[in-house]
């Protein structure tokens, strides 16, 4: 068997970073993912990586932004409202087209809102958050084992299509501890001719850069980046699928909802129910095939959400509005119990949504 | 097993202090002591001792905790009624110190009524599965960390190793080279084992002593993860 160790999901990350090749964290501290830096803090001097605890996020932004151009692989960590503040650097970085690793650990807003786990920050995930035409893949874990998992493929992700991956947690995740081990971990490389590396006066120069002078050129550079966007919509959704095979209805739920949620679809199958629940893994790329393949036989969905509704929009959008969906969420730090989702899940059935 | 008046518990971040804290004082309170046991964790923003309070209370101990433990205040401040812990010398005292030498900083303010006391136990608690506590000498460091921040040497070892869920008898089984070699490296003596209450029935008269430790459900775990049970998820 393998090395099993008891690790927080905040550990998990880092360690998985680490195991990923990433030598060089920049992060400023924030509840509820302080363990990420901590463990960086710790680890990174004894293997000869860079921890560095910038003076504000913007600034550590803007150093991930600037190791990625030079073609190291890099990330930083923060919670909602840290994120709020790297959006201009994550936004310089995708018109660049480099490769970062980006944490989310979520906290309830908006503004300095608490530090209990939330998922309110999906909009600002998937639909920009920074300004610009632009996407980030973002991955959604919902155990421990996960953090680290889609922490290494964020990486590879990453490298792969030239974007950011972000890890989009919530605080639960970050802080709860279960077993895990790293014997999956596939660790892949990618040359990086683009990388400045010095030119040791045998090539030419390189030029990572977000700023073009010329409309035009800037409308090809959107163009290309976005047929690049649409290869990674096409390869790399992710989803988990449980008790659909012949489910009359569907809970979507993703992260720590999900858990919650598969209590409650367990719960309400001991009931007689048909229920089933999909569990988008890549938030961006959306599953959407997954989604309209369960349209044509569910009668109805139930989005599980710590929001006040951010998944549903595009639950409804790939789904064609075919069939209605209803909403069961807790916000502000608040988590659904499996009782208020099995509650919502007999009210699908008795079609009272 | 021999009571000292105040007990503290401090260790790596995610060792089980709390939950060994909380089951200790539910313990000392059966056998009819006043037991008041004491959050001193300014580390940890959730999965606290107040999270307890519930059972605590049932057993009748005495809960002091941080005014704003679990909420949305992010504010490492202790209550003044904490103090009631070394001053009020007919209470049996648990001290529940924060994870690592940045969560023992709290405790140096107390020190030098516990030191005039002299009537205490200062126990770590080590989990040789936790990623930075692998190794007997790794959580020697984490030892002698907390020493110097808070001012107060440990006097005794608790084994709590587990894998969470996973947890075997032999999972104990197999820490026991690690808390022997730290106990000769730091000189102090193993107090005791502690595994869930269904894995310590299964060490017995295989492993002496261990204490059975009573764990919180949590929200999050899945049917699969109830004792005993492997997990499907991740």
């Amino acid at each position: 068997m393998a090395e099993r160790v008891l690790m927080k999901g905040n550990e998990a990350i880092a360690e998985a970073a680490i195991r990923a090749g990433c030598r060089h964290y920049f992060g400023y501290p924030i509840t509820p993912q302080t363990e990420i830096a901590a463990y960086m803090a710790k680890k990174m001097p004894k293997i000869g990586g860079v921890f560095l605890q910038a003076e504000s996020e913007i600034a550590s932004i803007n150093m991930v932004y600037g190791a990625a151009a030079a073609g190291v692989r890099v990330m930083t960590s923060s919670s909602s409202p840290g994120v709020s503040l790297k959006a201009e650097g994550l936004s310089y970085i995708a018109g660049s087209d480099v490769p970062a690793l980006v944490v989310n650990v979520q906290r309830g807003g908006p503004g300095l809102g608490g530090i209990q786990p939330s998922q309110s920050d999906y909009f600002q995930a998937t639909k920009g958050g920074g300004h610009g035409d632009y996407r980030m893949i973002v991955l959604a874990p919902a155990s421990v084992q996960e953090m680290a998992s889609l922490t290494i493929k964020g990486f590879n992700l990453a490298d792969k299509y030239l974007m950011t991956s972000m890890i989009l947690a919530d605080g639960t995740i970050g802080q709860m501890m279960e077993p895990i081990s790293f014997e999956d971990a596939e660790i892949e490389t990618y040359e990086k001719p683009w990388a400045l590396t010095g030119t040791n006066c045998e090539r030419e120069h390189n030029v990572v850069n977000s700023l073009y002078l010329k409309p035009d050129e800037l409308e090809v550079k959107n163009f290309e980046r976005y047929e690049r966007y649409k290869i990674v919509e096409e390869n790399e959704p992710m989803w988990e699928e449980y008790m659909m095979e012949d489910a009359e209805y569907c809970v979507v739920a993703f992260g720590i909802a999900s858990r919650v949620a598969k209590n409650a679809v367990a719960a309400a199958r001991a009931e007689g129910i048909k229920v089933g629940l999909i569990r988008p893994i890549t938030l961006w790329p959306f599953p959407k095939k997954a989604l309209l393949a369960a349209a044509e036989k569910v009668k109805s969905f139930i989005c599980v959400e710590l929001s006040m509704g951010q998944m549903i929009e595009d639950v409804k959008l790939y789904t064609q509005c075919k069939r209605p969906v209803s909403l069961c969420n807790r916000c502000g730090g608040m988590i659904p119990s499996p009782n208020e989702v099995l509650e919502a899940i007999r009210k699908a059935q008795k079609g009272e949504c | 097993m021999e009571h000292k008046r105040l007990t503290l518990f401090a260790g790596h971040y995610g060792s089980g202090k709390t939950n060994i804290a909380v089951n200790y004082a539910i313990a000392l309170a059966k056998e009819g002591k006043q037991v008041c046991i004491g959050d001193l964790d300014i580390v940890n923003p959730y999965f606290r001792t107040a999270d307890s309070a519930k059972e605590l209370e049932k057993a009748g101990v005495t809960l002091i905790s941080p005014q704003f433990a679990n909420s949305n205040v992010d504010l490492p401040a202790l209550p003044a009624e904490a103090y009631r812990l070394v001053e009020d010398k007919t209470i049996y005292g648990i001290m529940d110190i924060g994870g690592d030498d940045r969560g023992a900083y709290a405790l140096g303010r107390y020190v030098p009524a516990i030191k005039e006391e002299g009537n205490y136990r200062m126990v770590f608690v080590a989990n040789c599965y936790r990623p930075l506590t692998r190794t007997p000498e790794d959580a020697l460091e984490v030892m002698r960390e907390i020493e110097a921040a808070c001012g107060l040497a440990f006097t005794d070892i608790v084994g709590n190793s587990n894998l969470g869920p996973e947890t075997t008898p032999q999972t104990v089984l197999d820490s026991v080279d690690f808390m022997e070699k730290l106990s000769s490296l730091s000189g102090l003596p193993v107090f005791a084992y502690t595994a869930e209450s269904s894995v310590a029935k299964q060490l017995a008269g295989k492993l002496d002593p261990v204490i059975p430790l009573q764990l919180q459900e949590k929200y999050f775990d899945l049917p699969s993860q109830k004792p005993g049970n492997r997990p499907l998820w991740g």
